[in-house]
């Protein structure tokens, strides 16, 4: 369907509570009532002609005279996207009706902008705050915020929150046996904090408790200007540091209208592949070191070296690299580039038969992984597990296929797909994309072309006015950056997208009914990276 | 011919006979024992540790501790040293009484062990003629301190980890029972000399062919699993429970944990050599009388270590190439195969010996 007829039918669904949006916008955008919200949310999910079944982010905006919240939408099916905009009349008690019952994982997103924006979901299955703490005193991402809010030096004590109050209650309180993992637990990979009720070894619920490292870069950013918050976004996703650049990048550039060069499309492209590959690598050492096989750390670090090797040659940095600017890359390539990423390429390739005989084949491996933490299809897209995770589940996610950027849509890959949705599909699933981006960095590596290294920006940036949407394919998956501007030098408001947060989302539902030791395969085999959830 | 160190010990007893009264006699004998026994307990668990390093740096491809003394020998003085001066943290909330008496349990379990293991020929504190179950029965109150450190830490991991190994030692202890009684069937008897003594013409695990290999396998498989070595090092799992049972323990009364855990594996060993590899015993074959002679030649107590290291290697090597079990995967692995495999040996060693086909 085009985006006119996508329109015109939305307009005729609900007469007078809709209006065409007309401002510069990446993708279609109505105005909707927020008292029509809910039916045109559910019309447009259950309807067979747009069929939007995948909910791709979800962010408040502050307007000013109202709060605003914004949904882009897009269909698995029919590939359309579709964004619409509501506002709260006033923004003493906003509150606006949950869509978390037609996508389950706007569930998440919706206790992110509640807890930034102070919009309640009305009908929301769990509305707490997700990132502060329940004494945290304002909501941060109103642009009148000026709350003081003390530090509390005391303990808060572990059976306060309010979260951990609705666990317990569930049954007798001295029968409900409560554990908490973390936030300092060897294999949450980071400071998340899993509450998670048991009945003998089997998980009953689990309560993930994130903010341990919100650092709040939304915010930062609107006080930054462009070239500024690329550096921001290494700290997201710190380990596709370089794809999280690209993405702020992309969207200046998609605003801009600027022309990259092509030298610095190979450059970017083959550099997003090496970091995909470093990526995945650190799963293969985290996930064996989850189920209790420590050599593989060793064996991976080892190969996942050569690309840090290559990193510091190219730009500098080992793991937060920011290499990438509006307009291009900082710097060009070292003379030994080539070289060492073929030497690499060669190497890993020797390596690859050996972590399969090491891991993938062994017994134990297969017994703790098969068929453990089973993500339907459905499931998938409906929490918007996107990346390997949800390409293990047979959804034909990958952003490089759907809106190629740089020069994927001339690479000629596969993408890489396995329809069991359990544990193991998800860790083979990831050695299937090592494969597939080695066979992506060989078909580019010889054919990048001379010329510039980066387009000629202006020192201050401005975006012209306008609403852009952005997505790459993190090795996480699918990155959106949304970015609102006023023509100013800073952005307005820009929202990440982290794949990790949607993901998170997910791992209660998997676990329920599983043994500790599935808890951790399980959250080892969604690899996400805690400052991507927190942000 | 093999020195009886019997004679060094009898010679030492006349000694101390002509000028002591017998009561002294007995008690100093008793406190010779107990010195060389606890020396050699220290002096194993620390090369059993810094094997452990180097054979776990090795398969991970890396070099392992190389910068205290040459090749890094001297770490494990420095490690000791930490631990001994290191702060005993009672946390808040524990059972006092069971939670200082934990430890000293474990050691003691293992201790108890290692004092019945014949190193060589008359070279053993005490030699019973029940002594294969006398090993069974001071093996199993291990678990008595695993499970009272885990309850008394006040701690929920602790708690999971000492349930976990609970039901882990007491399923594998069936299994290797039953295969020690598969091994003292085919010997005759339970006195750990007299089943050495038995090899002299062949390794038990030669001579009793297939169901002796079957119950080595079995008893290297339990022995792993009751000795809590990954991969079915679930009581502890580190990325799962912190450290399991003694994830409360600091300073000595950690080391203490640590070196039970490293002295059950030794003891494993020793008793999987002494049961089907002869023990001390040289490797012997039939009547071929030159080549038993040369063998001969090496010292037994060098046989003994030989064989028991190159098991503990072999444990090694099992924790450090597989993945860790799942609790429910690994009471099936027990239950479900290695017991019924057992009791089926067990029948077949019977019917082997009854009709004497066996070397």
């Amino acid at each position: 369907m085009t985006d006119q007829a996508l329109l015109d039918k939305v307009l005729a669904f609900a007469p007078g509570k809709v209006a065409v949006e007309e401002y510069v916008n990446t993708y279609p955008a109505l105005r909707v009532e927020a008292d029509a919200l809910h039916d045109l949310a559910r019309f447009l999910k259950e309807n067979e002609e747009t069929d939007f079944d995948y909910l791709m982010c979800l962010s408040g905006v502050d307007w000013g005279a109202n709060l605003g919240v914004v949904y882009h939408l897009r269909s698995t099916r029919h590939g359309h996207v579709l964004v619409l905009k509501t506002q709260t009349p006033e923004r003493i008690t906003p509150t606006i009706d949950t869509i978390s019952d037609l996508w389950v994982g706007a569930e998440f997103h919706e206790r992110e902008v509640y807890d930034m924006f102070g919009i309640r979901f009305t009908n929301h299955p769990d509305m707490r705050r997700i990132f502060m703490s329940d004494k945290w005193m304002g909501f941060p991402l109103r642009k009148d915020y000026q709350a003081s809010n003390p530090l509390h030096l005391e303990t808060e004590g572990a059976y306060e929150d309010e979260g951990i109050r609705k666990l317990a209650s569930g049954k007798g309180k001295d029968e409900t046996f409560i554990i908490n993992f973390g936030p300092q637990h060897p294999s949450t990979h980071g400071v998340l904090r899993l509450v998670i009720t048991l009945e003998g070894e089997n998980v009953d619920q689990v309560q993930p408790h994130c903010g341990y490292i919100h650092r709040g870069i939304e915010k930062m950013c609107e006080h930054l200007t462009y070239q500024q918050i690329v550096h921001l976004t290494d700290r997201m996703d710190y380990l596709s540091a370089h794809i999280n650049n690209e993405a702020v990048c992309l969207c200046v550039e998609k605003a801009l209208q600027v022309e990259v060069p092509l030298r610095a499309q190979y450059i970017r492209t083959i550099m997003d592949e090496l970091t995909r590959v470093a990526s995945h690598l650190l799963f293969w050492t985290s996930f064996g070191m989850d189920l209790g096989a420590t050599t593989c750390f060793f064996y991976s670090m080892r190969e996942r070296d050569h690309i840090l090797d290559i990193f510091e040659e190219t730009c500098g940095a080992r793991l937060v690299l920011s290499y990438v600017c509006p307009g291009g890359v900082m710097y060009d390539l070292h003379p030994n580039f080539q070289r060492r990423v073929k030497d690499f390429i060669r190497e890993m390739r020797r390596r690859l038969p050996e972590y399969h005989r090491l891991l993938s084949g062994n017994v134990i491996f297969q017994g703790r992984s098969r068929n453990i933490g089973v993500l339907s299809h459905e499931n998938a897209v409906s929490f918007g597990v996107t990346g390997p995770s949800g390409r293990a589940s047979g959804w034909h996610c990958d952003v490089r296929k759907q809106d190629p950027y740089h020069v994927y849509s001339q690479v000629d890959f596969q993408e890489a797909i396995r329809t069991e949705g359990d544990v193991f599909a998800r860790y083979m699933l990831r050695m299937d994309e090592l494969e597939t981006s080695l066979n992506i960095i060989e078909q580019l590596i010889d054919q990048i072309p001379s010329g510039d290294y980066a387009a000629k920006m202006k020192p201050v940036i401005r975006v012209p006015e306008g609403e852009y949407y952005q997505r790459v394919e993190t090795a996480r998956g699918d990155l959106g950056v949304w970015l609102v501007s006023q023509g100013d030098k800073f952005p307005y408001r820009l929202k990440f997208r982290s794949p990790g947060f949607s993901t998170l989302a997910a791992l209660p539902h998997l676990c329920h009914g599983f043994k500790i030791a599935d808890l951790i395969a399980i959250s080892g085999s969604l690899d996400f990276v805690i400052p991507d959830i927190d942000r | 011919m093999i020195y009886d160190f019997s004679k060094l010990t009898s010679s030492l007893d006349q000694l101390l006979l002509s000028v002591l009264p017998p009561f002294w006699v007995l008690l100093v004998e008793a406190l010779l024992v107990l010195i060389a026994g606890l020396a050699a307990f220290a002096v194993l668990g620390m090369i059993l540790v810094y094997m452990e390093r180097k054979v776990c740096a090795f398969f991970q491809v890396r070099l392992g501790p190389n910068r205290v003394g040459k090749w890094g020998t001297l770490q494990l003085i420095a490690d000791m040293l930490k631990l001994l001066t290191k702060e005993l943290v009672t946390p808040r909330g524990v059972d006092v009484l069971l939670y200082n008496v934990a430890p000293f349990i474990i050691i003691m379990a293992a201790f108890l062990s290692f004092g019945a293991l014949p190193f060589a020929r008359g070279l053993h504190a005490i030699d019973f003629n029940i002594g294969v179950f006398y090993l069974m029965a001071v093996s199993s109150l291990a678990v008595l301190g695993i499970l009272l450190g885990g309850w008394a830490s006040n701690n929920k991991y602790t708690v999971i980890g000492a349930m976990r190994s609970g039901a882990q030692v007491v399923s594998y202890e069936l299994s290797v029972g039953l295969t020690y009684i598969t091994m003292v069937a085919f010997a005759g008897t339970m006195q750990l000399s007299g089943i050495v003594e038995a090899q002299a013409d062949g390794w038990f695990l030669f001579k009793g062919h297939l169901p002796a290999l079957i119950a080595f396998v079995v008893f290297l498989i339990a022995s792993t699993a009751e000795a809590n070595r990954g991969p079915f090092d679930l009581a502890e799992a580190e990325s799962e429970l912190i450290a399991g049972y003694h994830t409360e323990y600091s300073g000595l009364r950690f080391a203490f944990f640590y070196l039970a855990e490293y002295l059950n594996m030794f003891i494993g060993a020793a008793i999987a050599a002494t049961l089907f590899l002869g023990g001390w015993m040289p490797l012997h074959i039939g009547s071929w009388e030159a080549f038993n002679a040369v063998m001969d030649f090496i010292p037994p107590i060098v046989w003994f270590f030989g064989k028991t290291f190159l098991l503990v290697w072999v444990t090694m090597w099992f924790k450090w190439t597989f993945p860790r079990l799942r609790i429910d995967q690994l009471l099936t692995l027990e239950w479900k195969y290695l017991m019924p495999v057992s009791f089926f040996n067990l029948l077949l060693m019977t019917v082997i010996i009854l009709l004497g086909w066996h070397f």
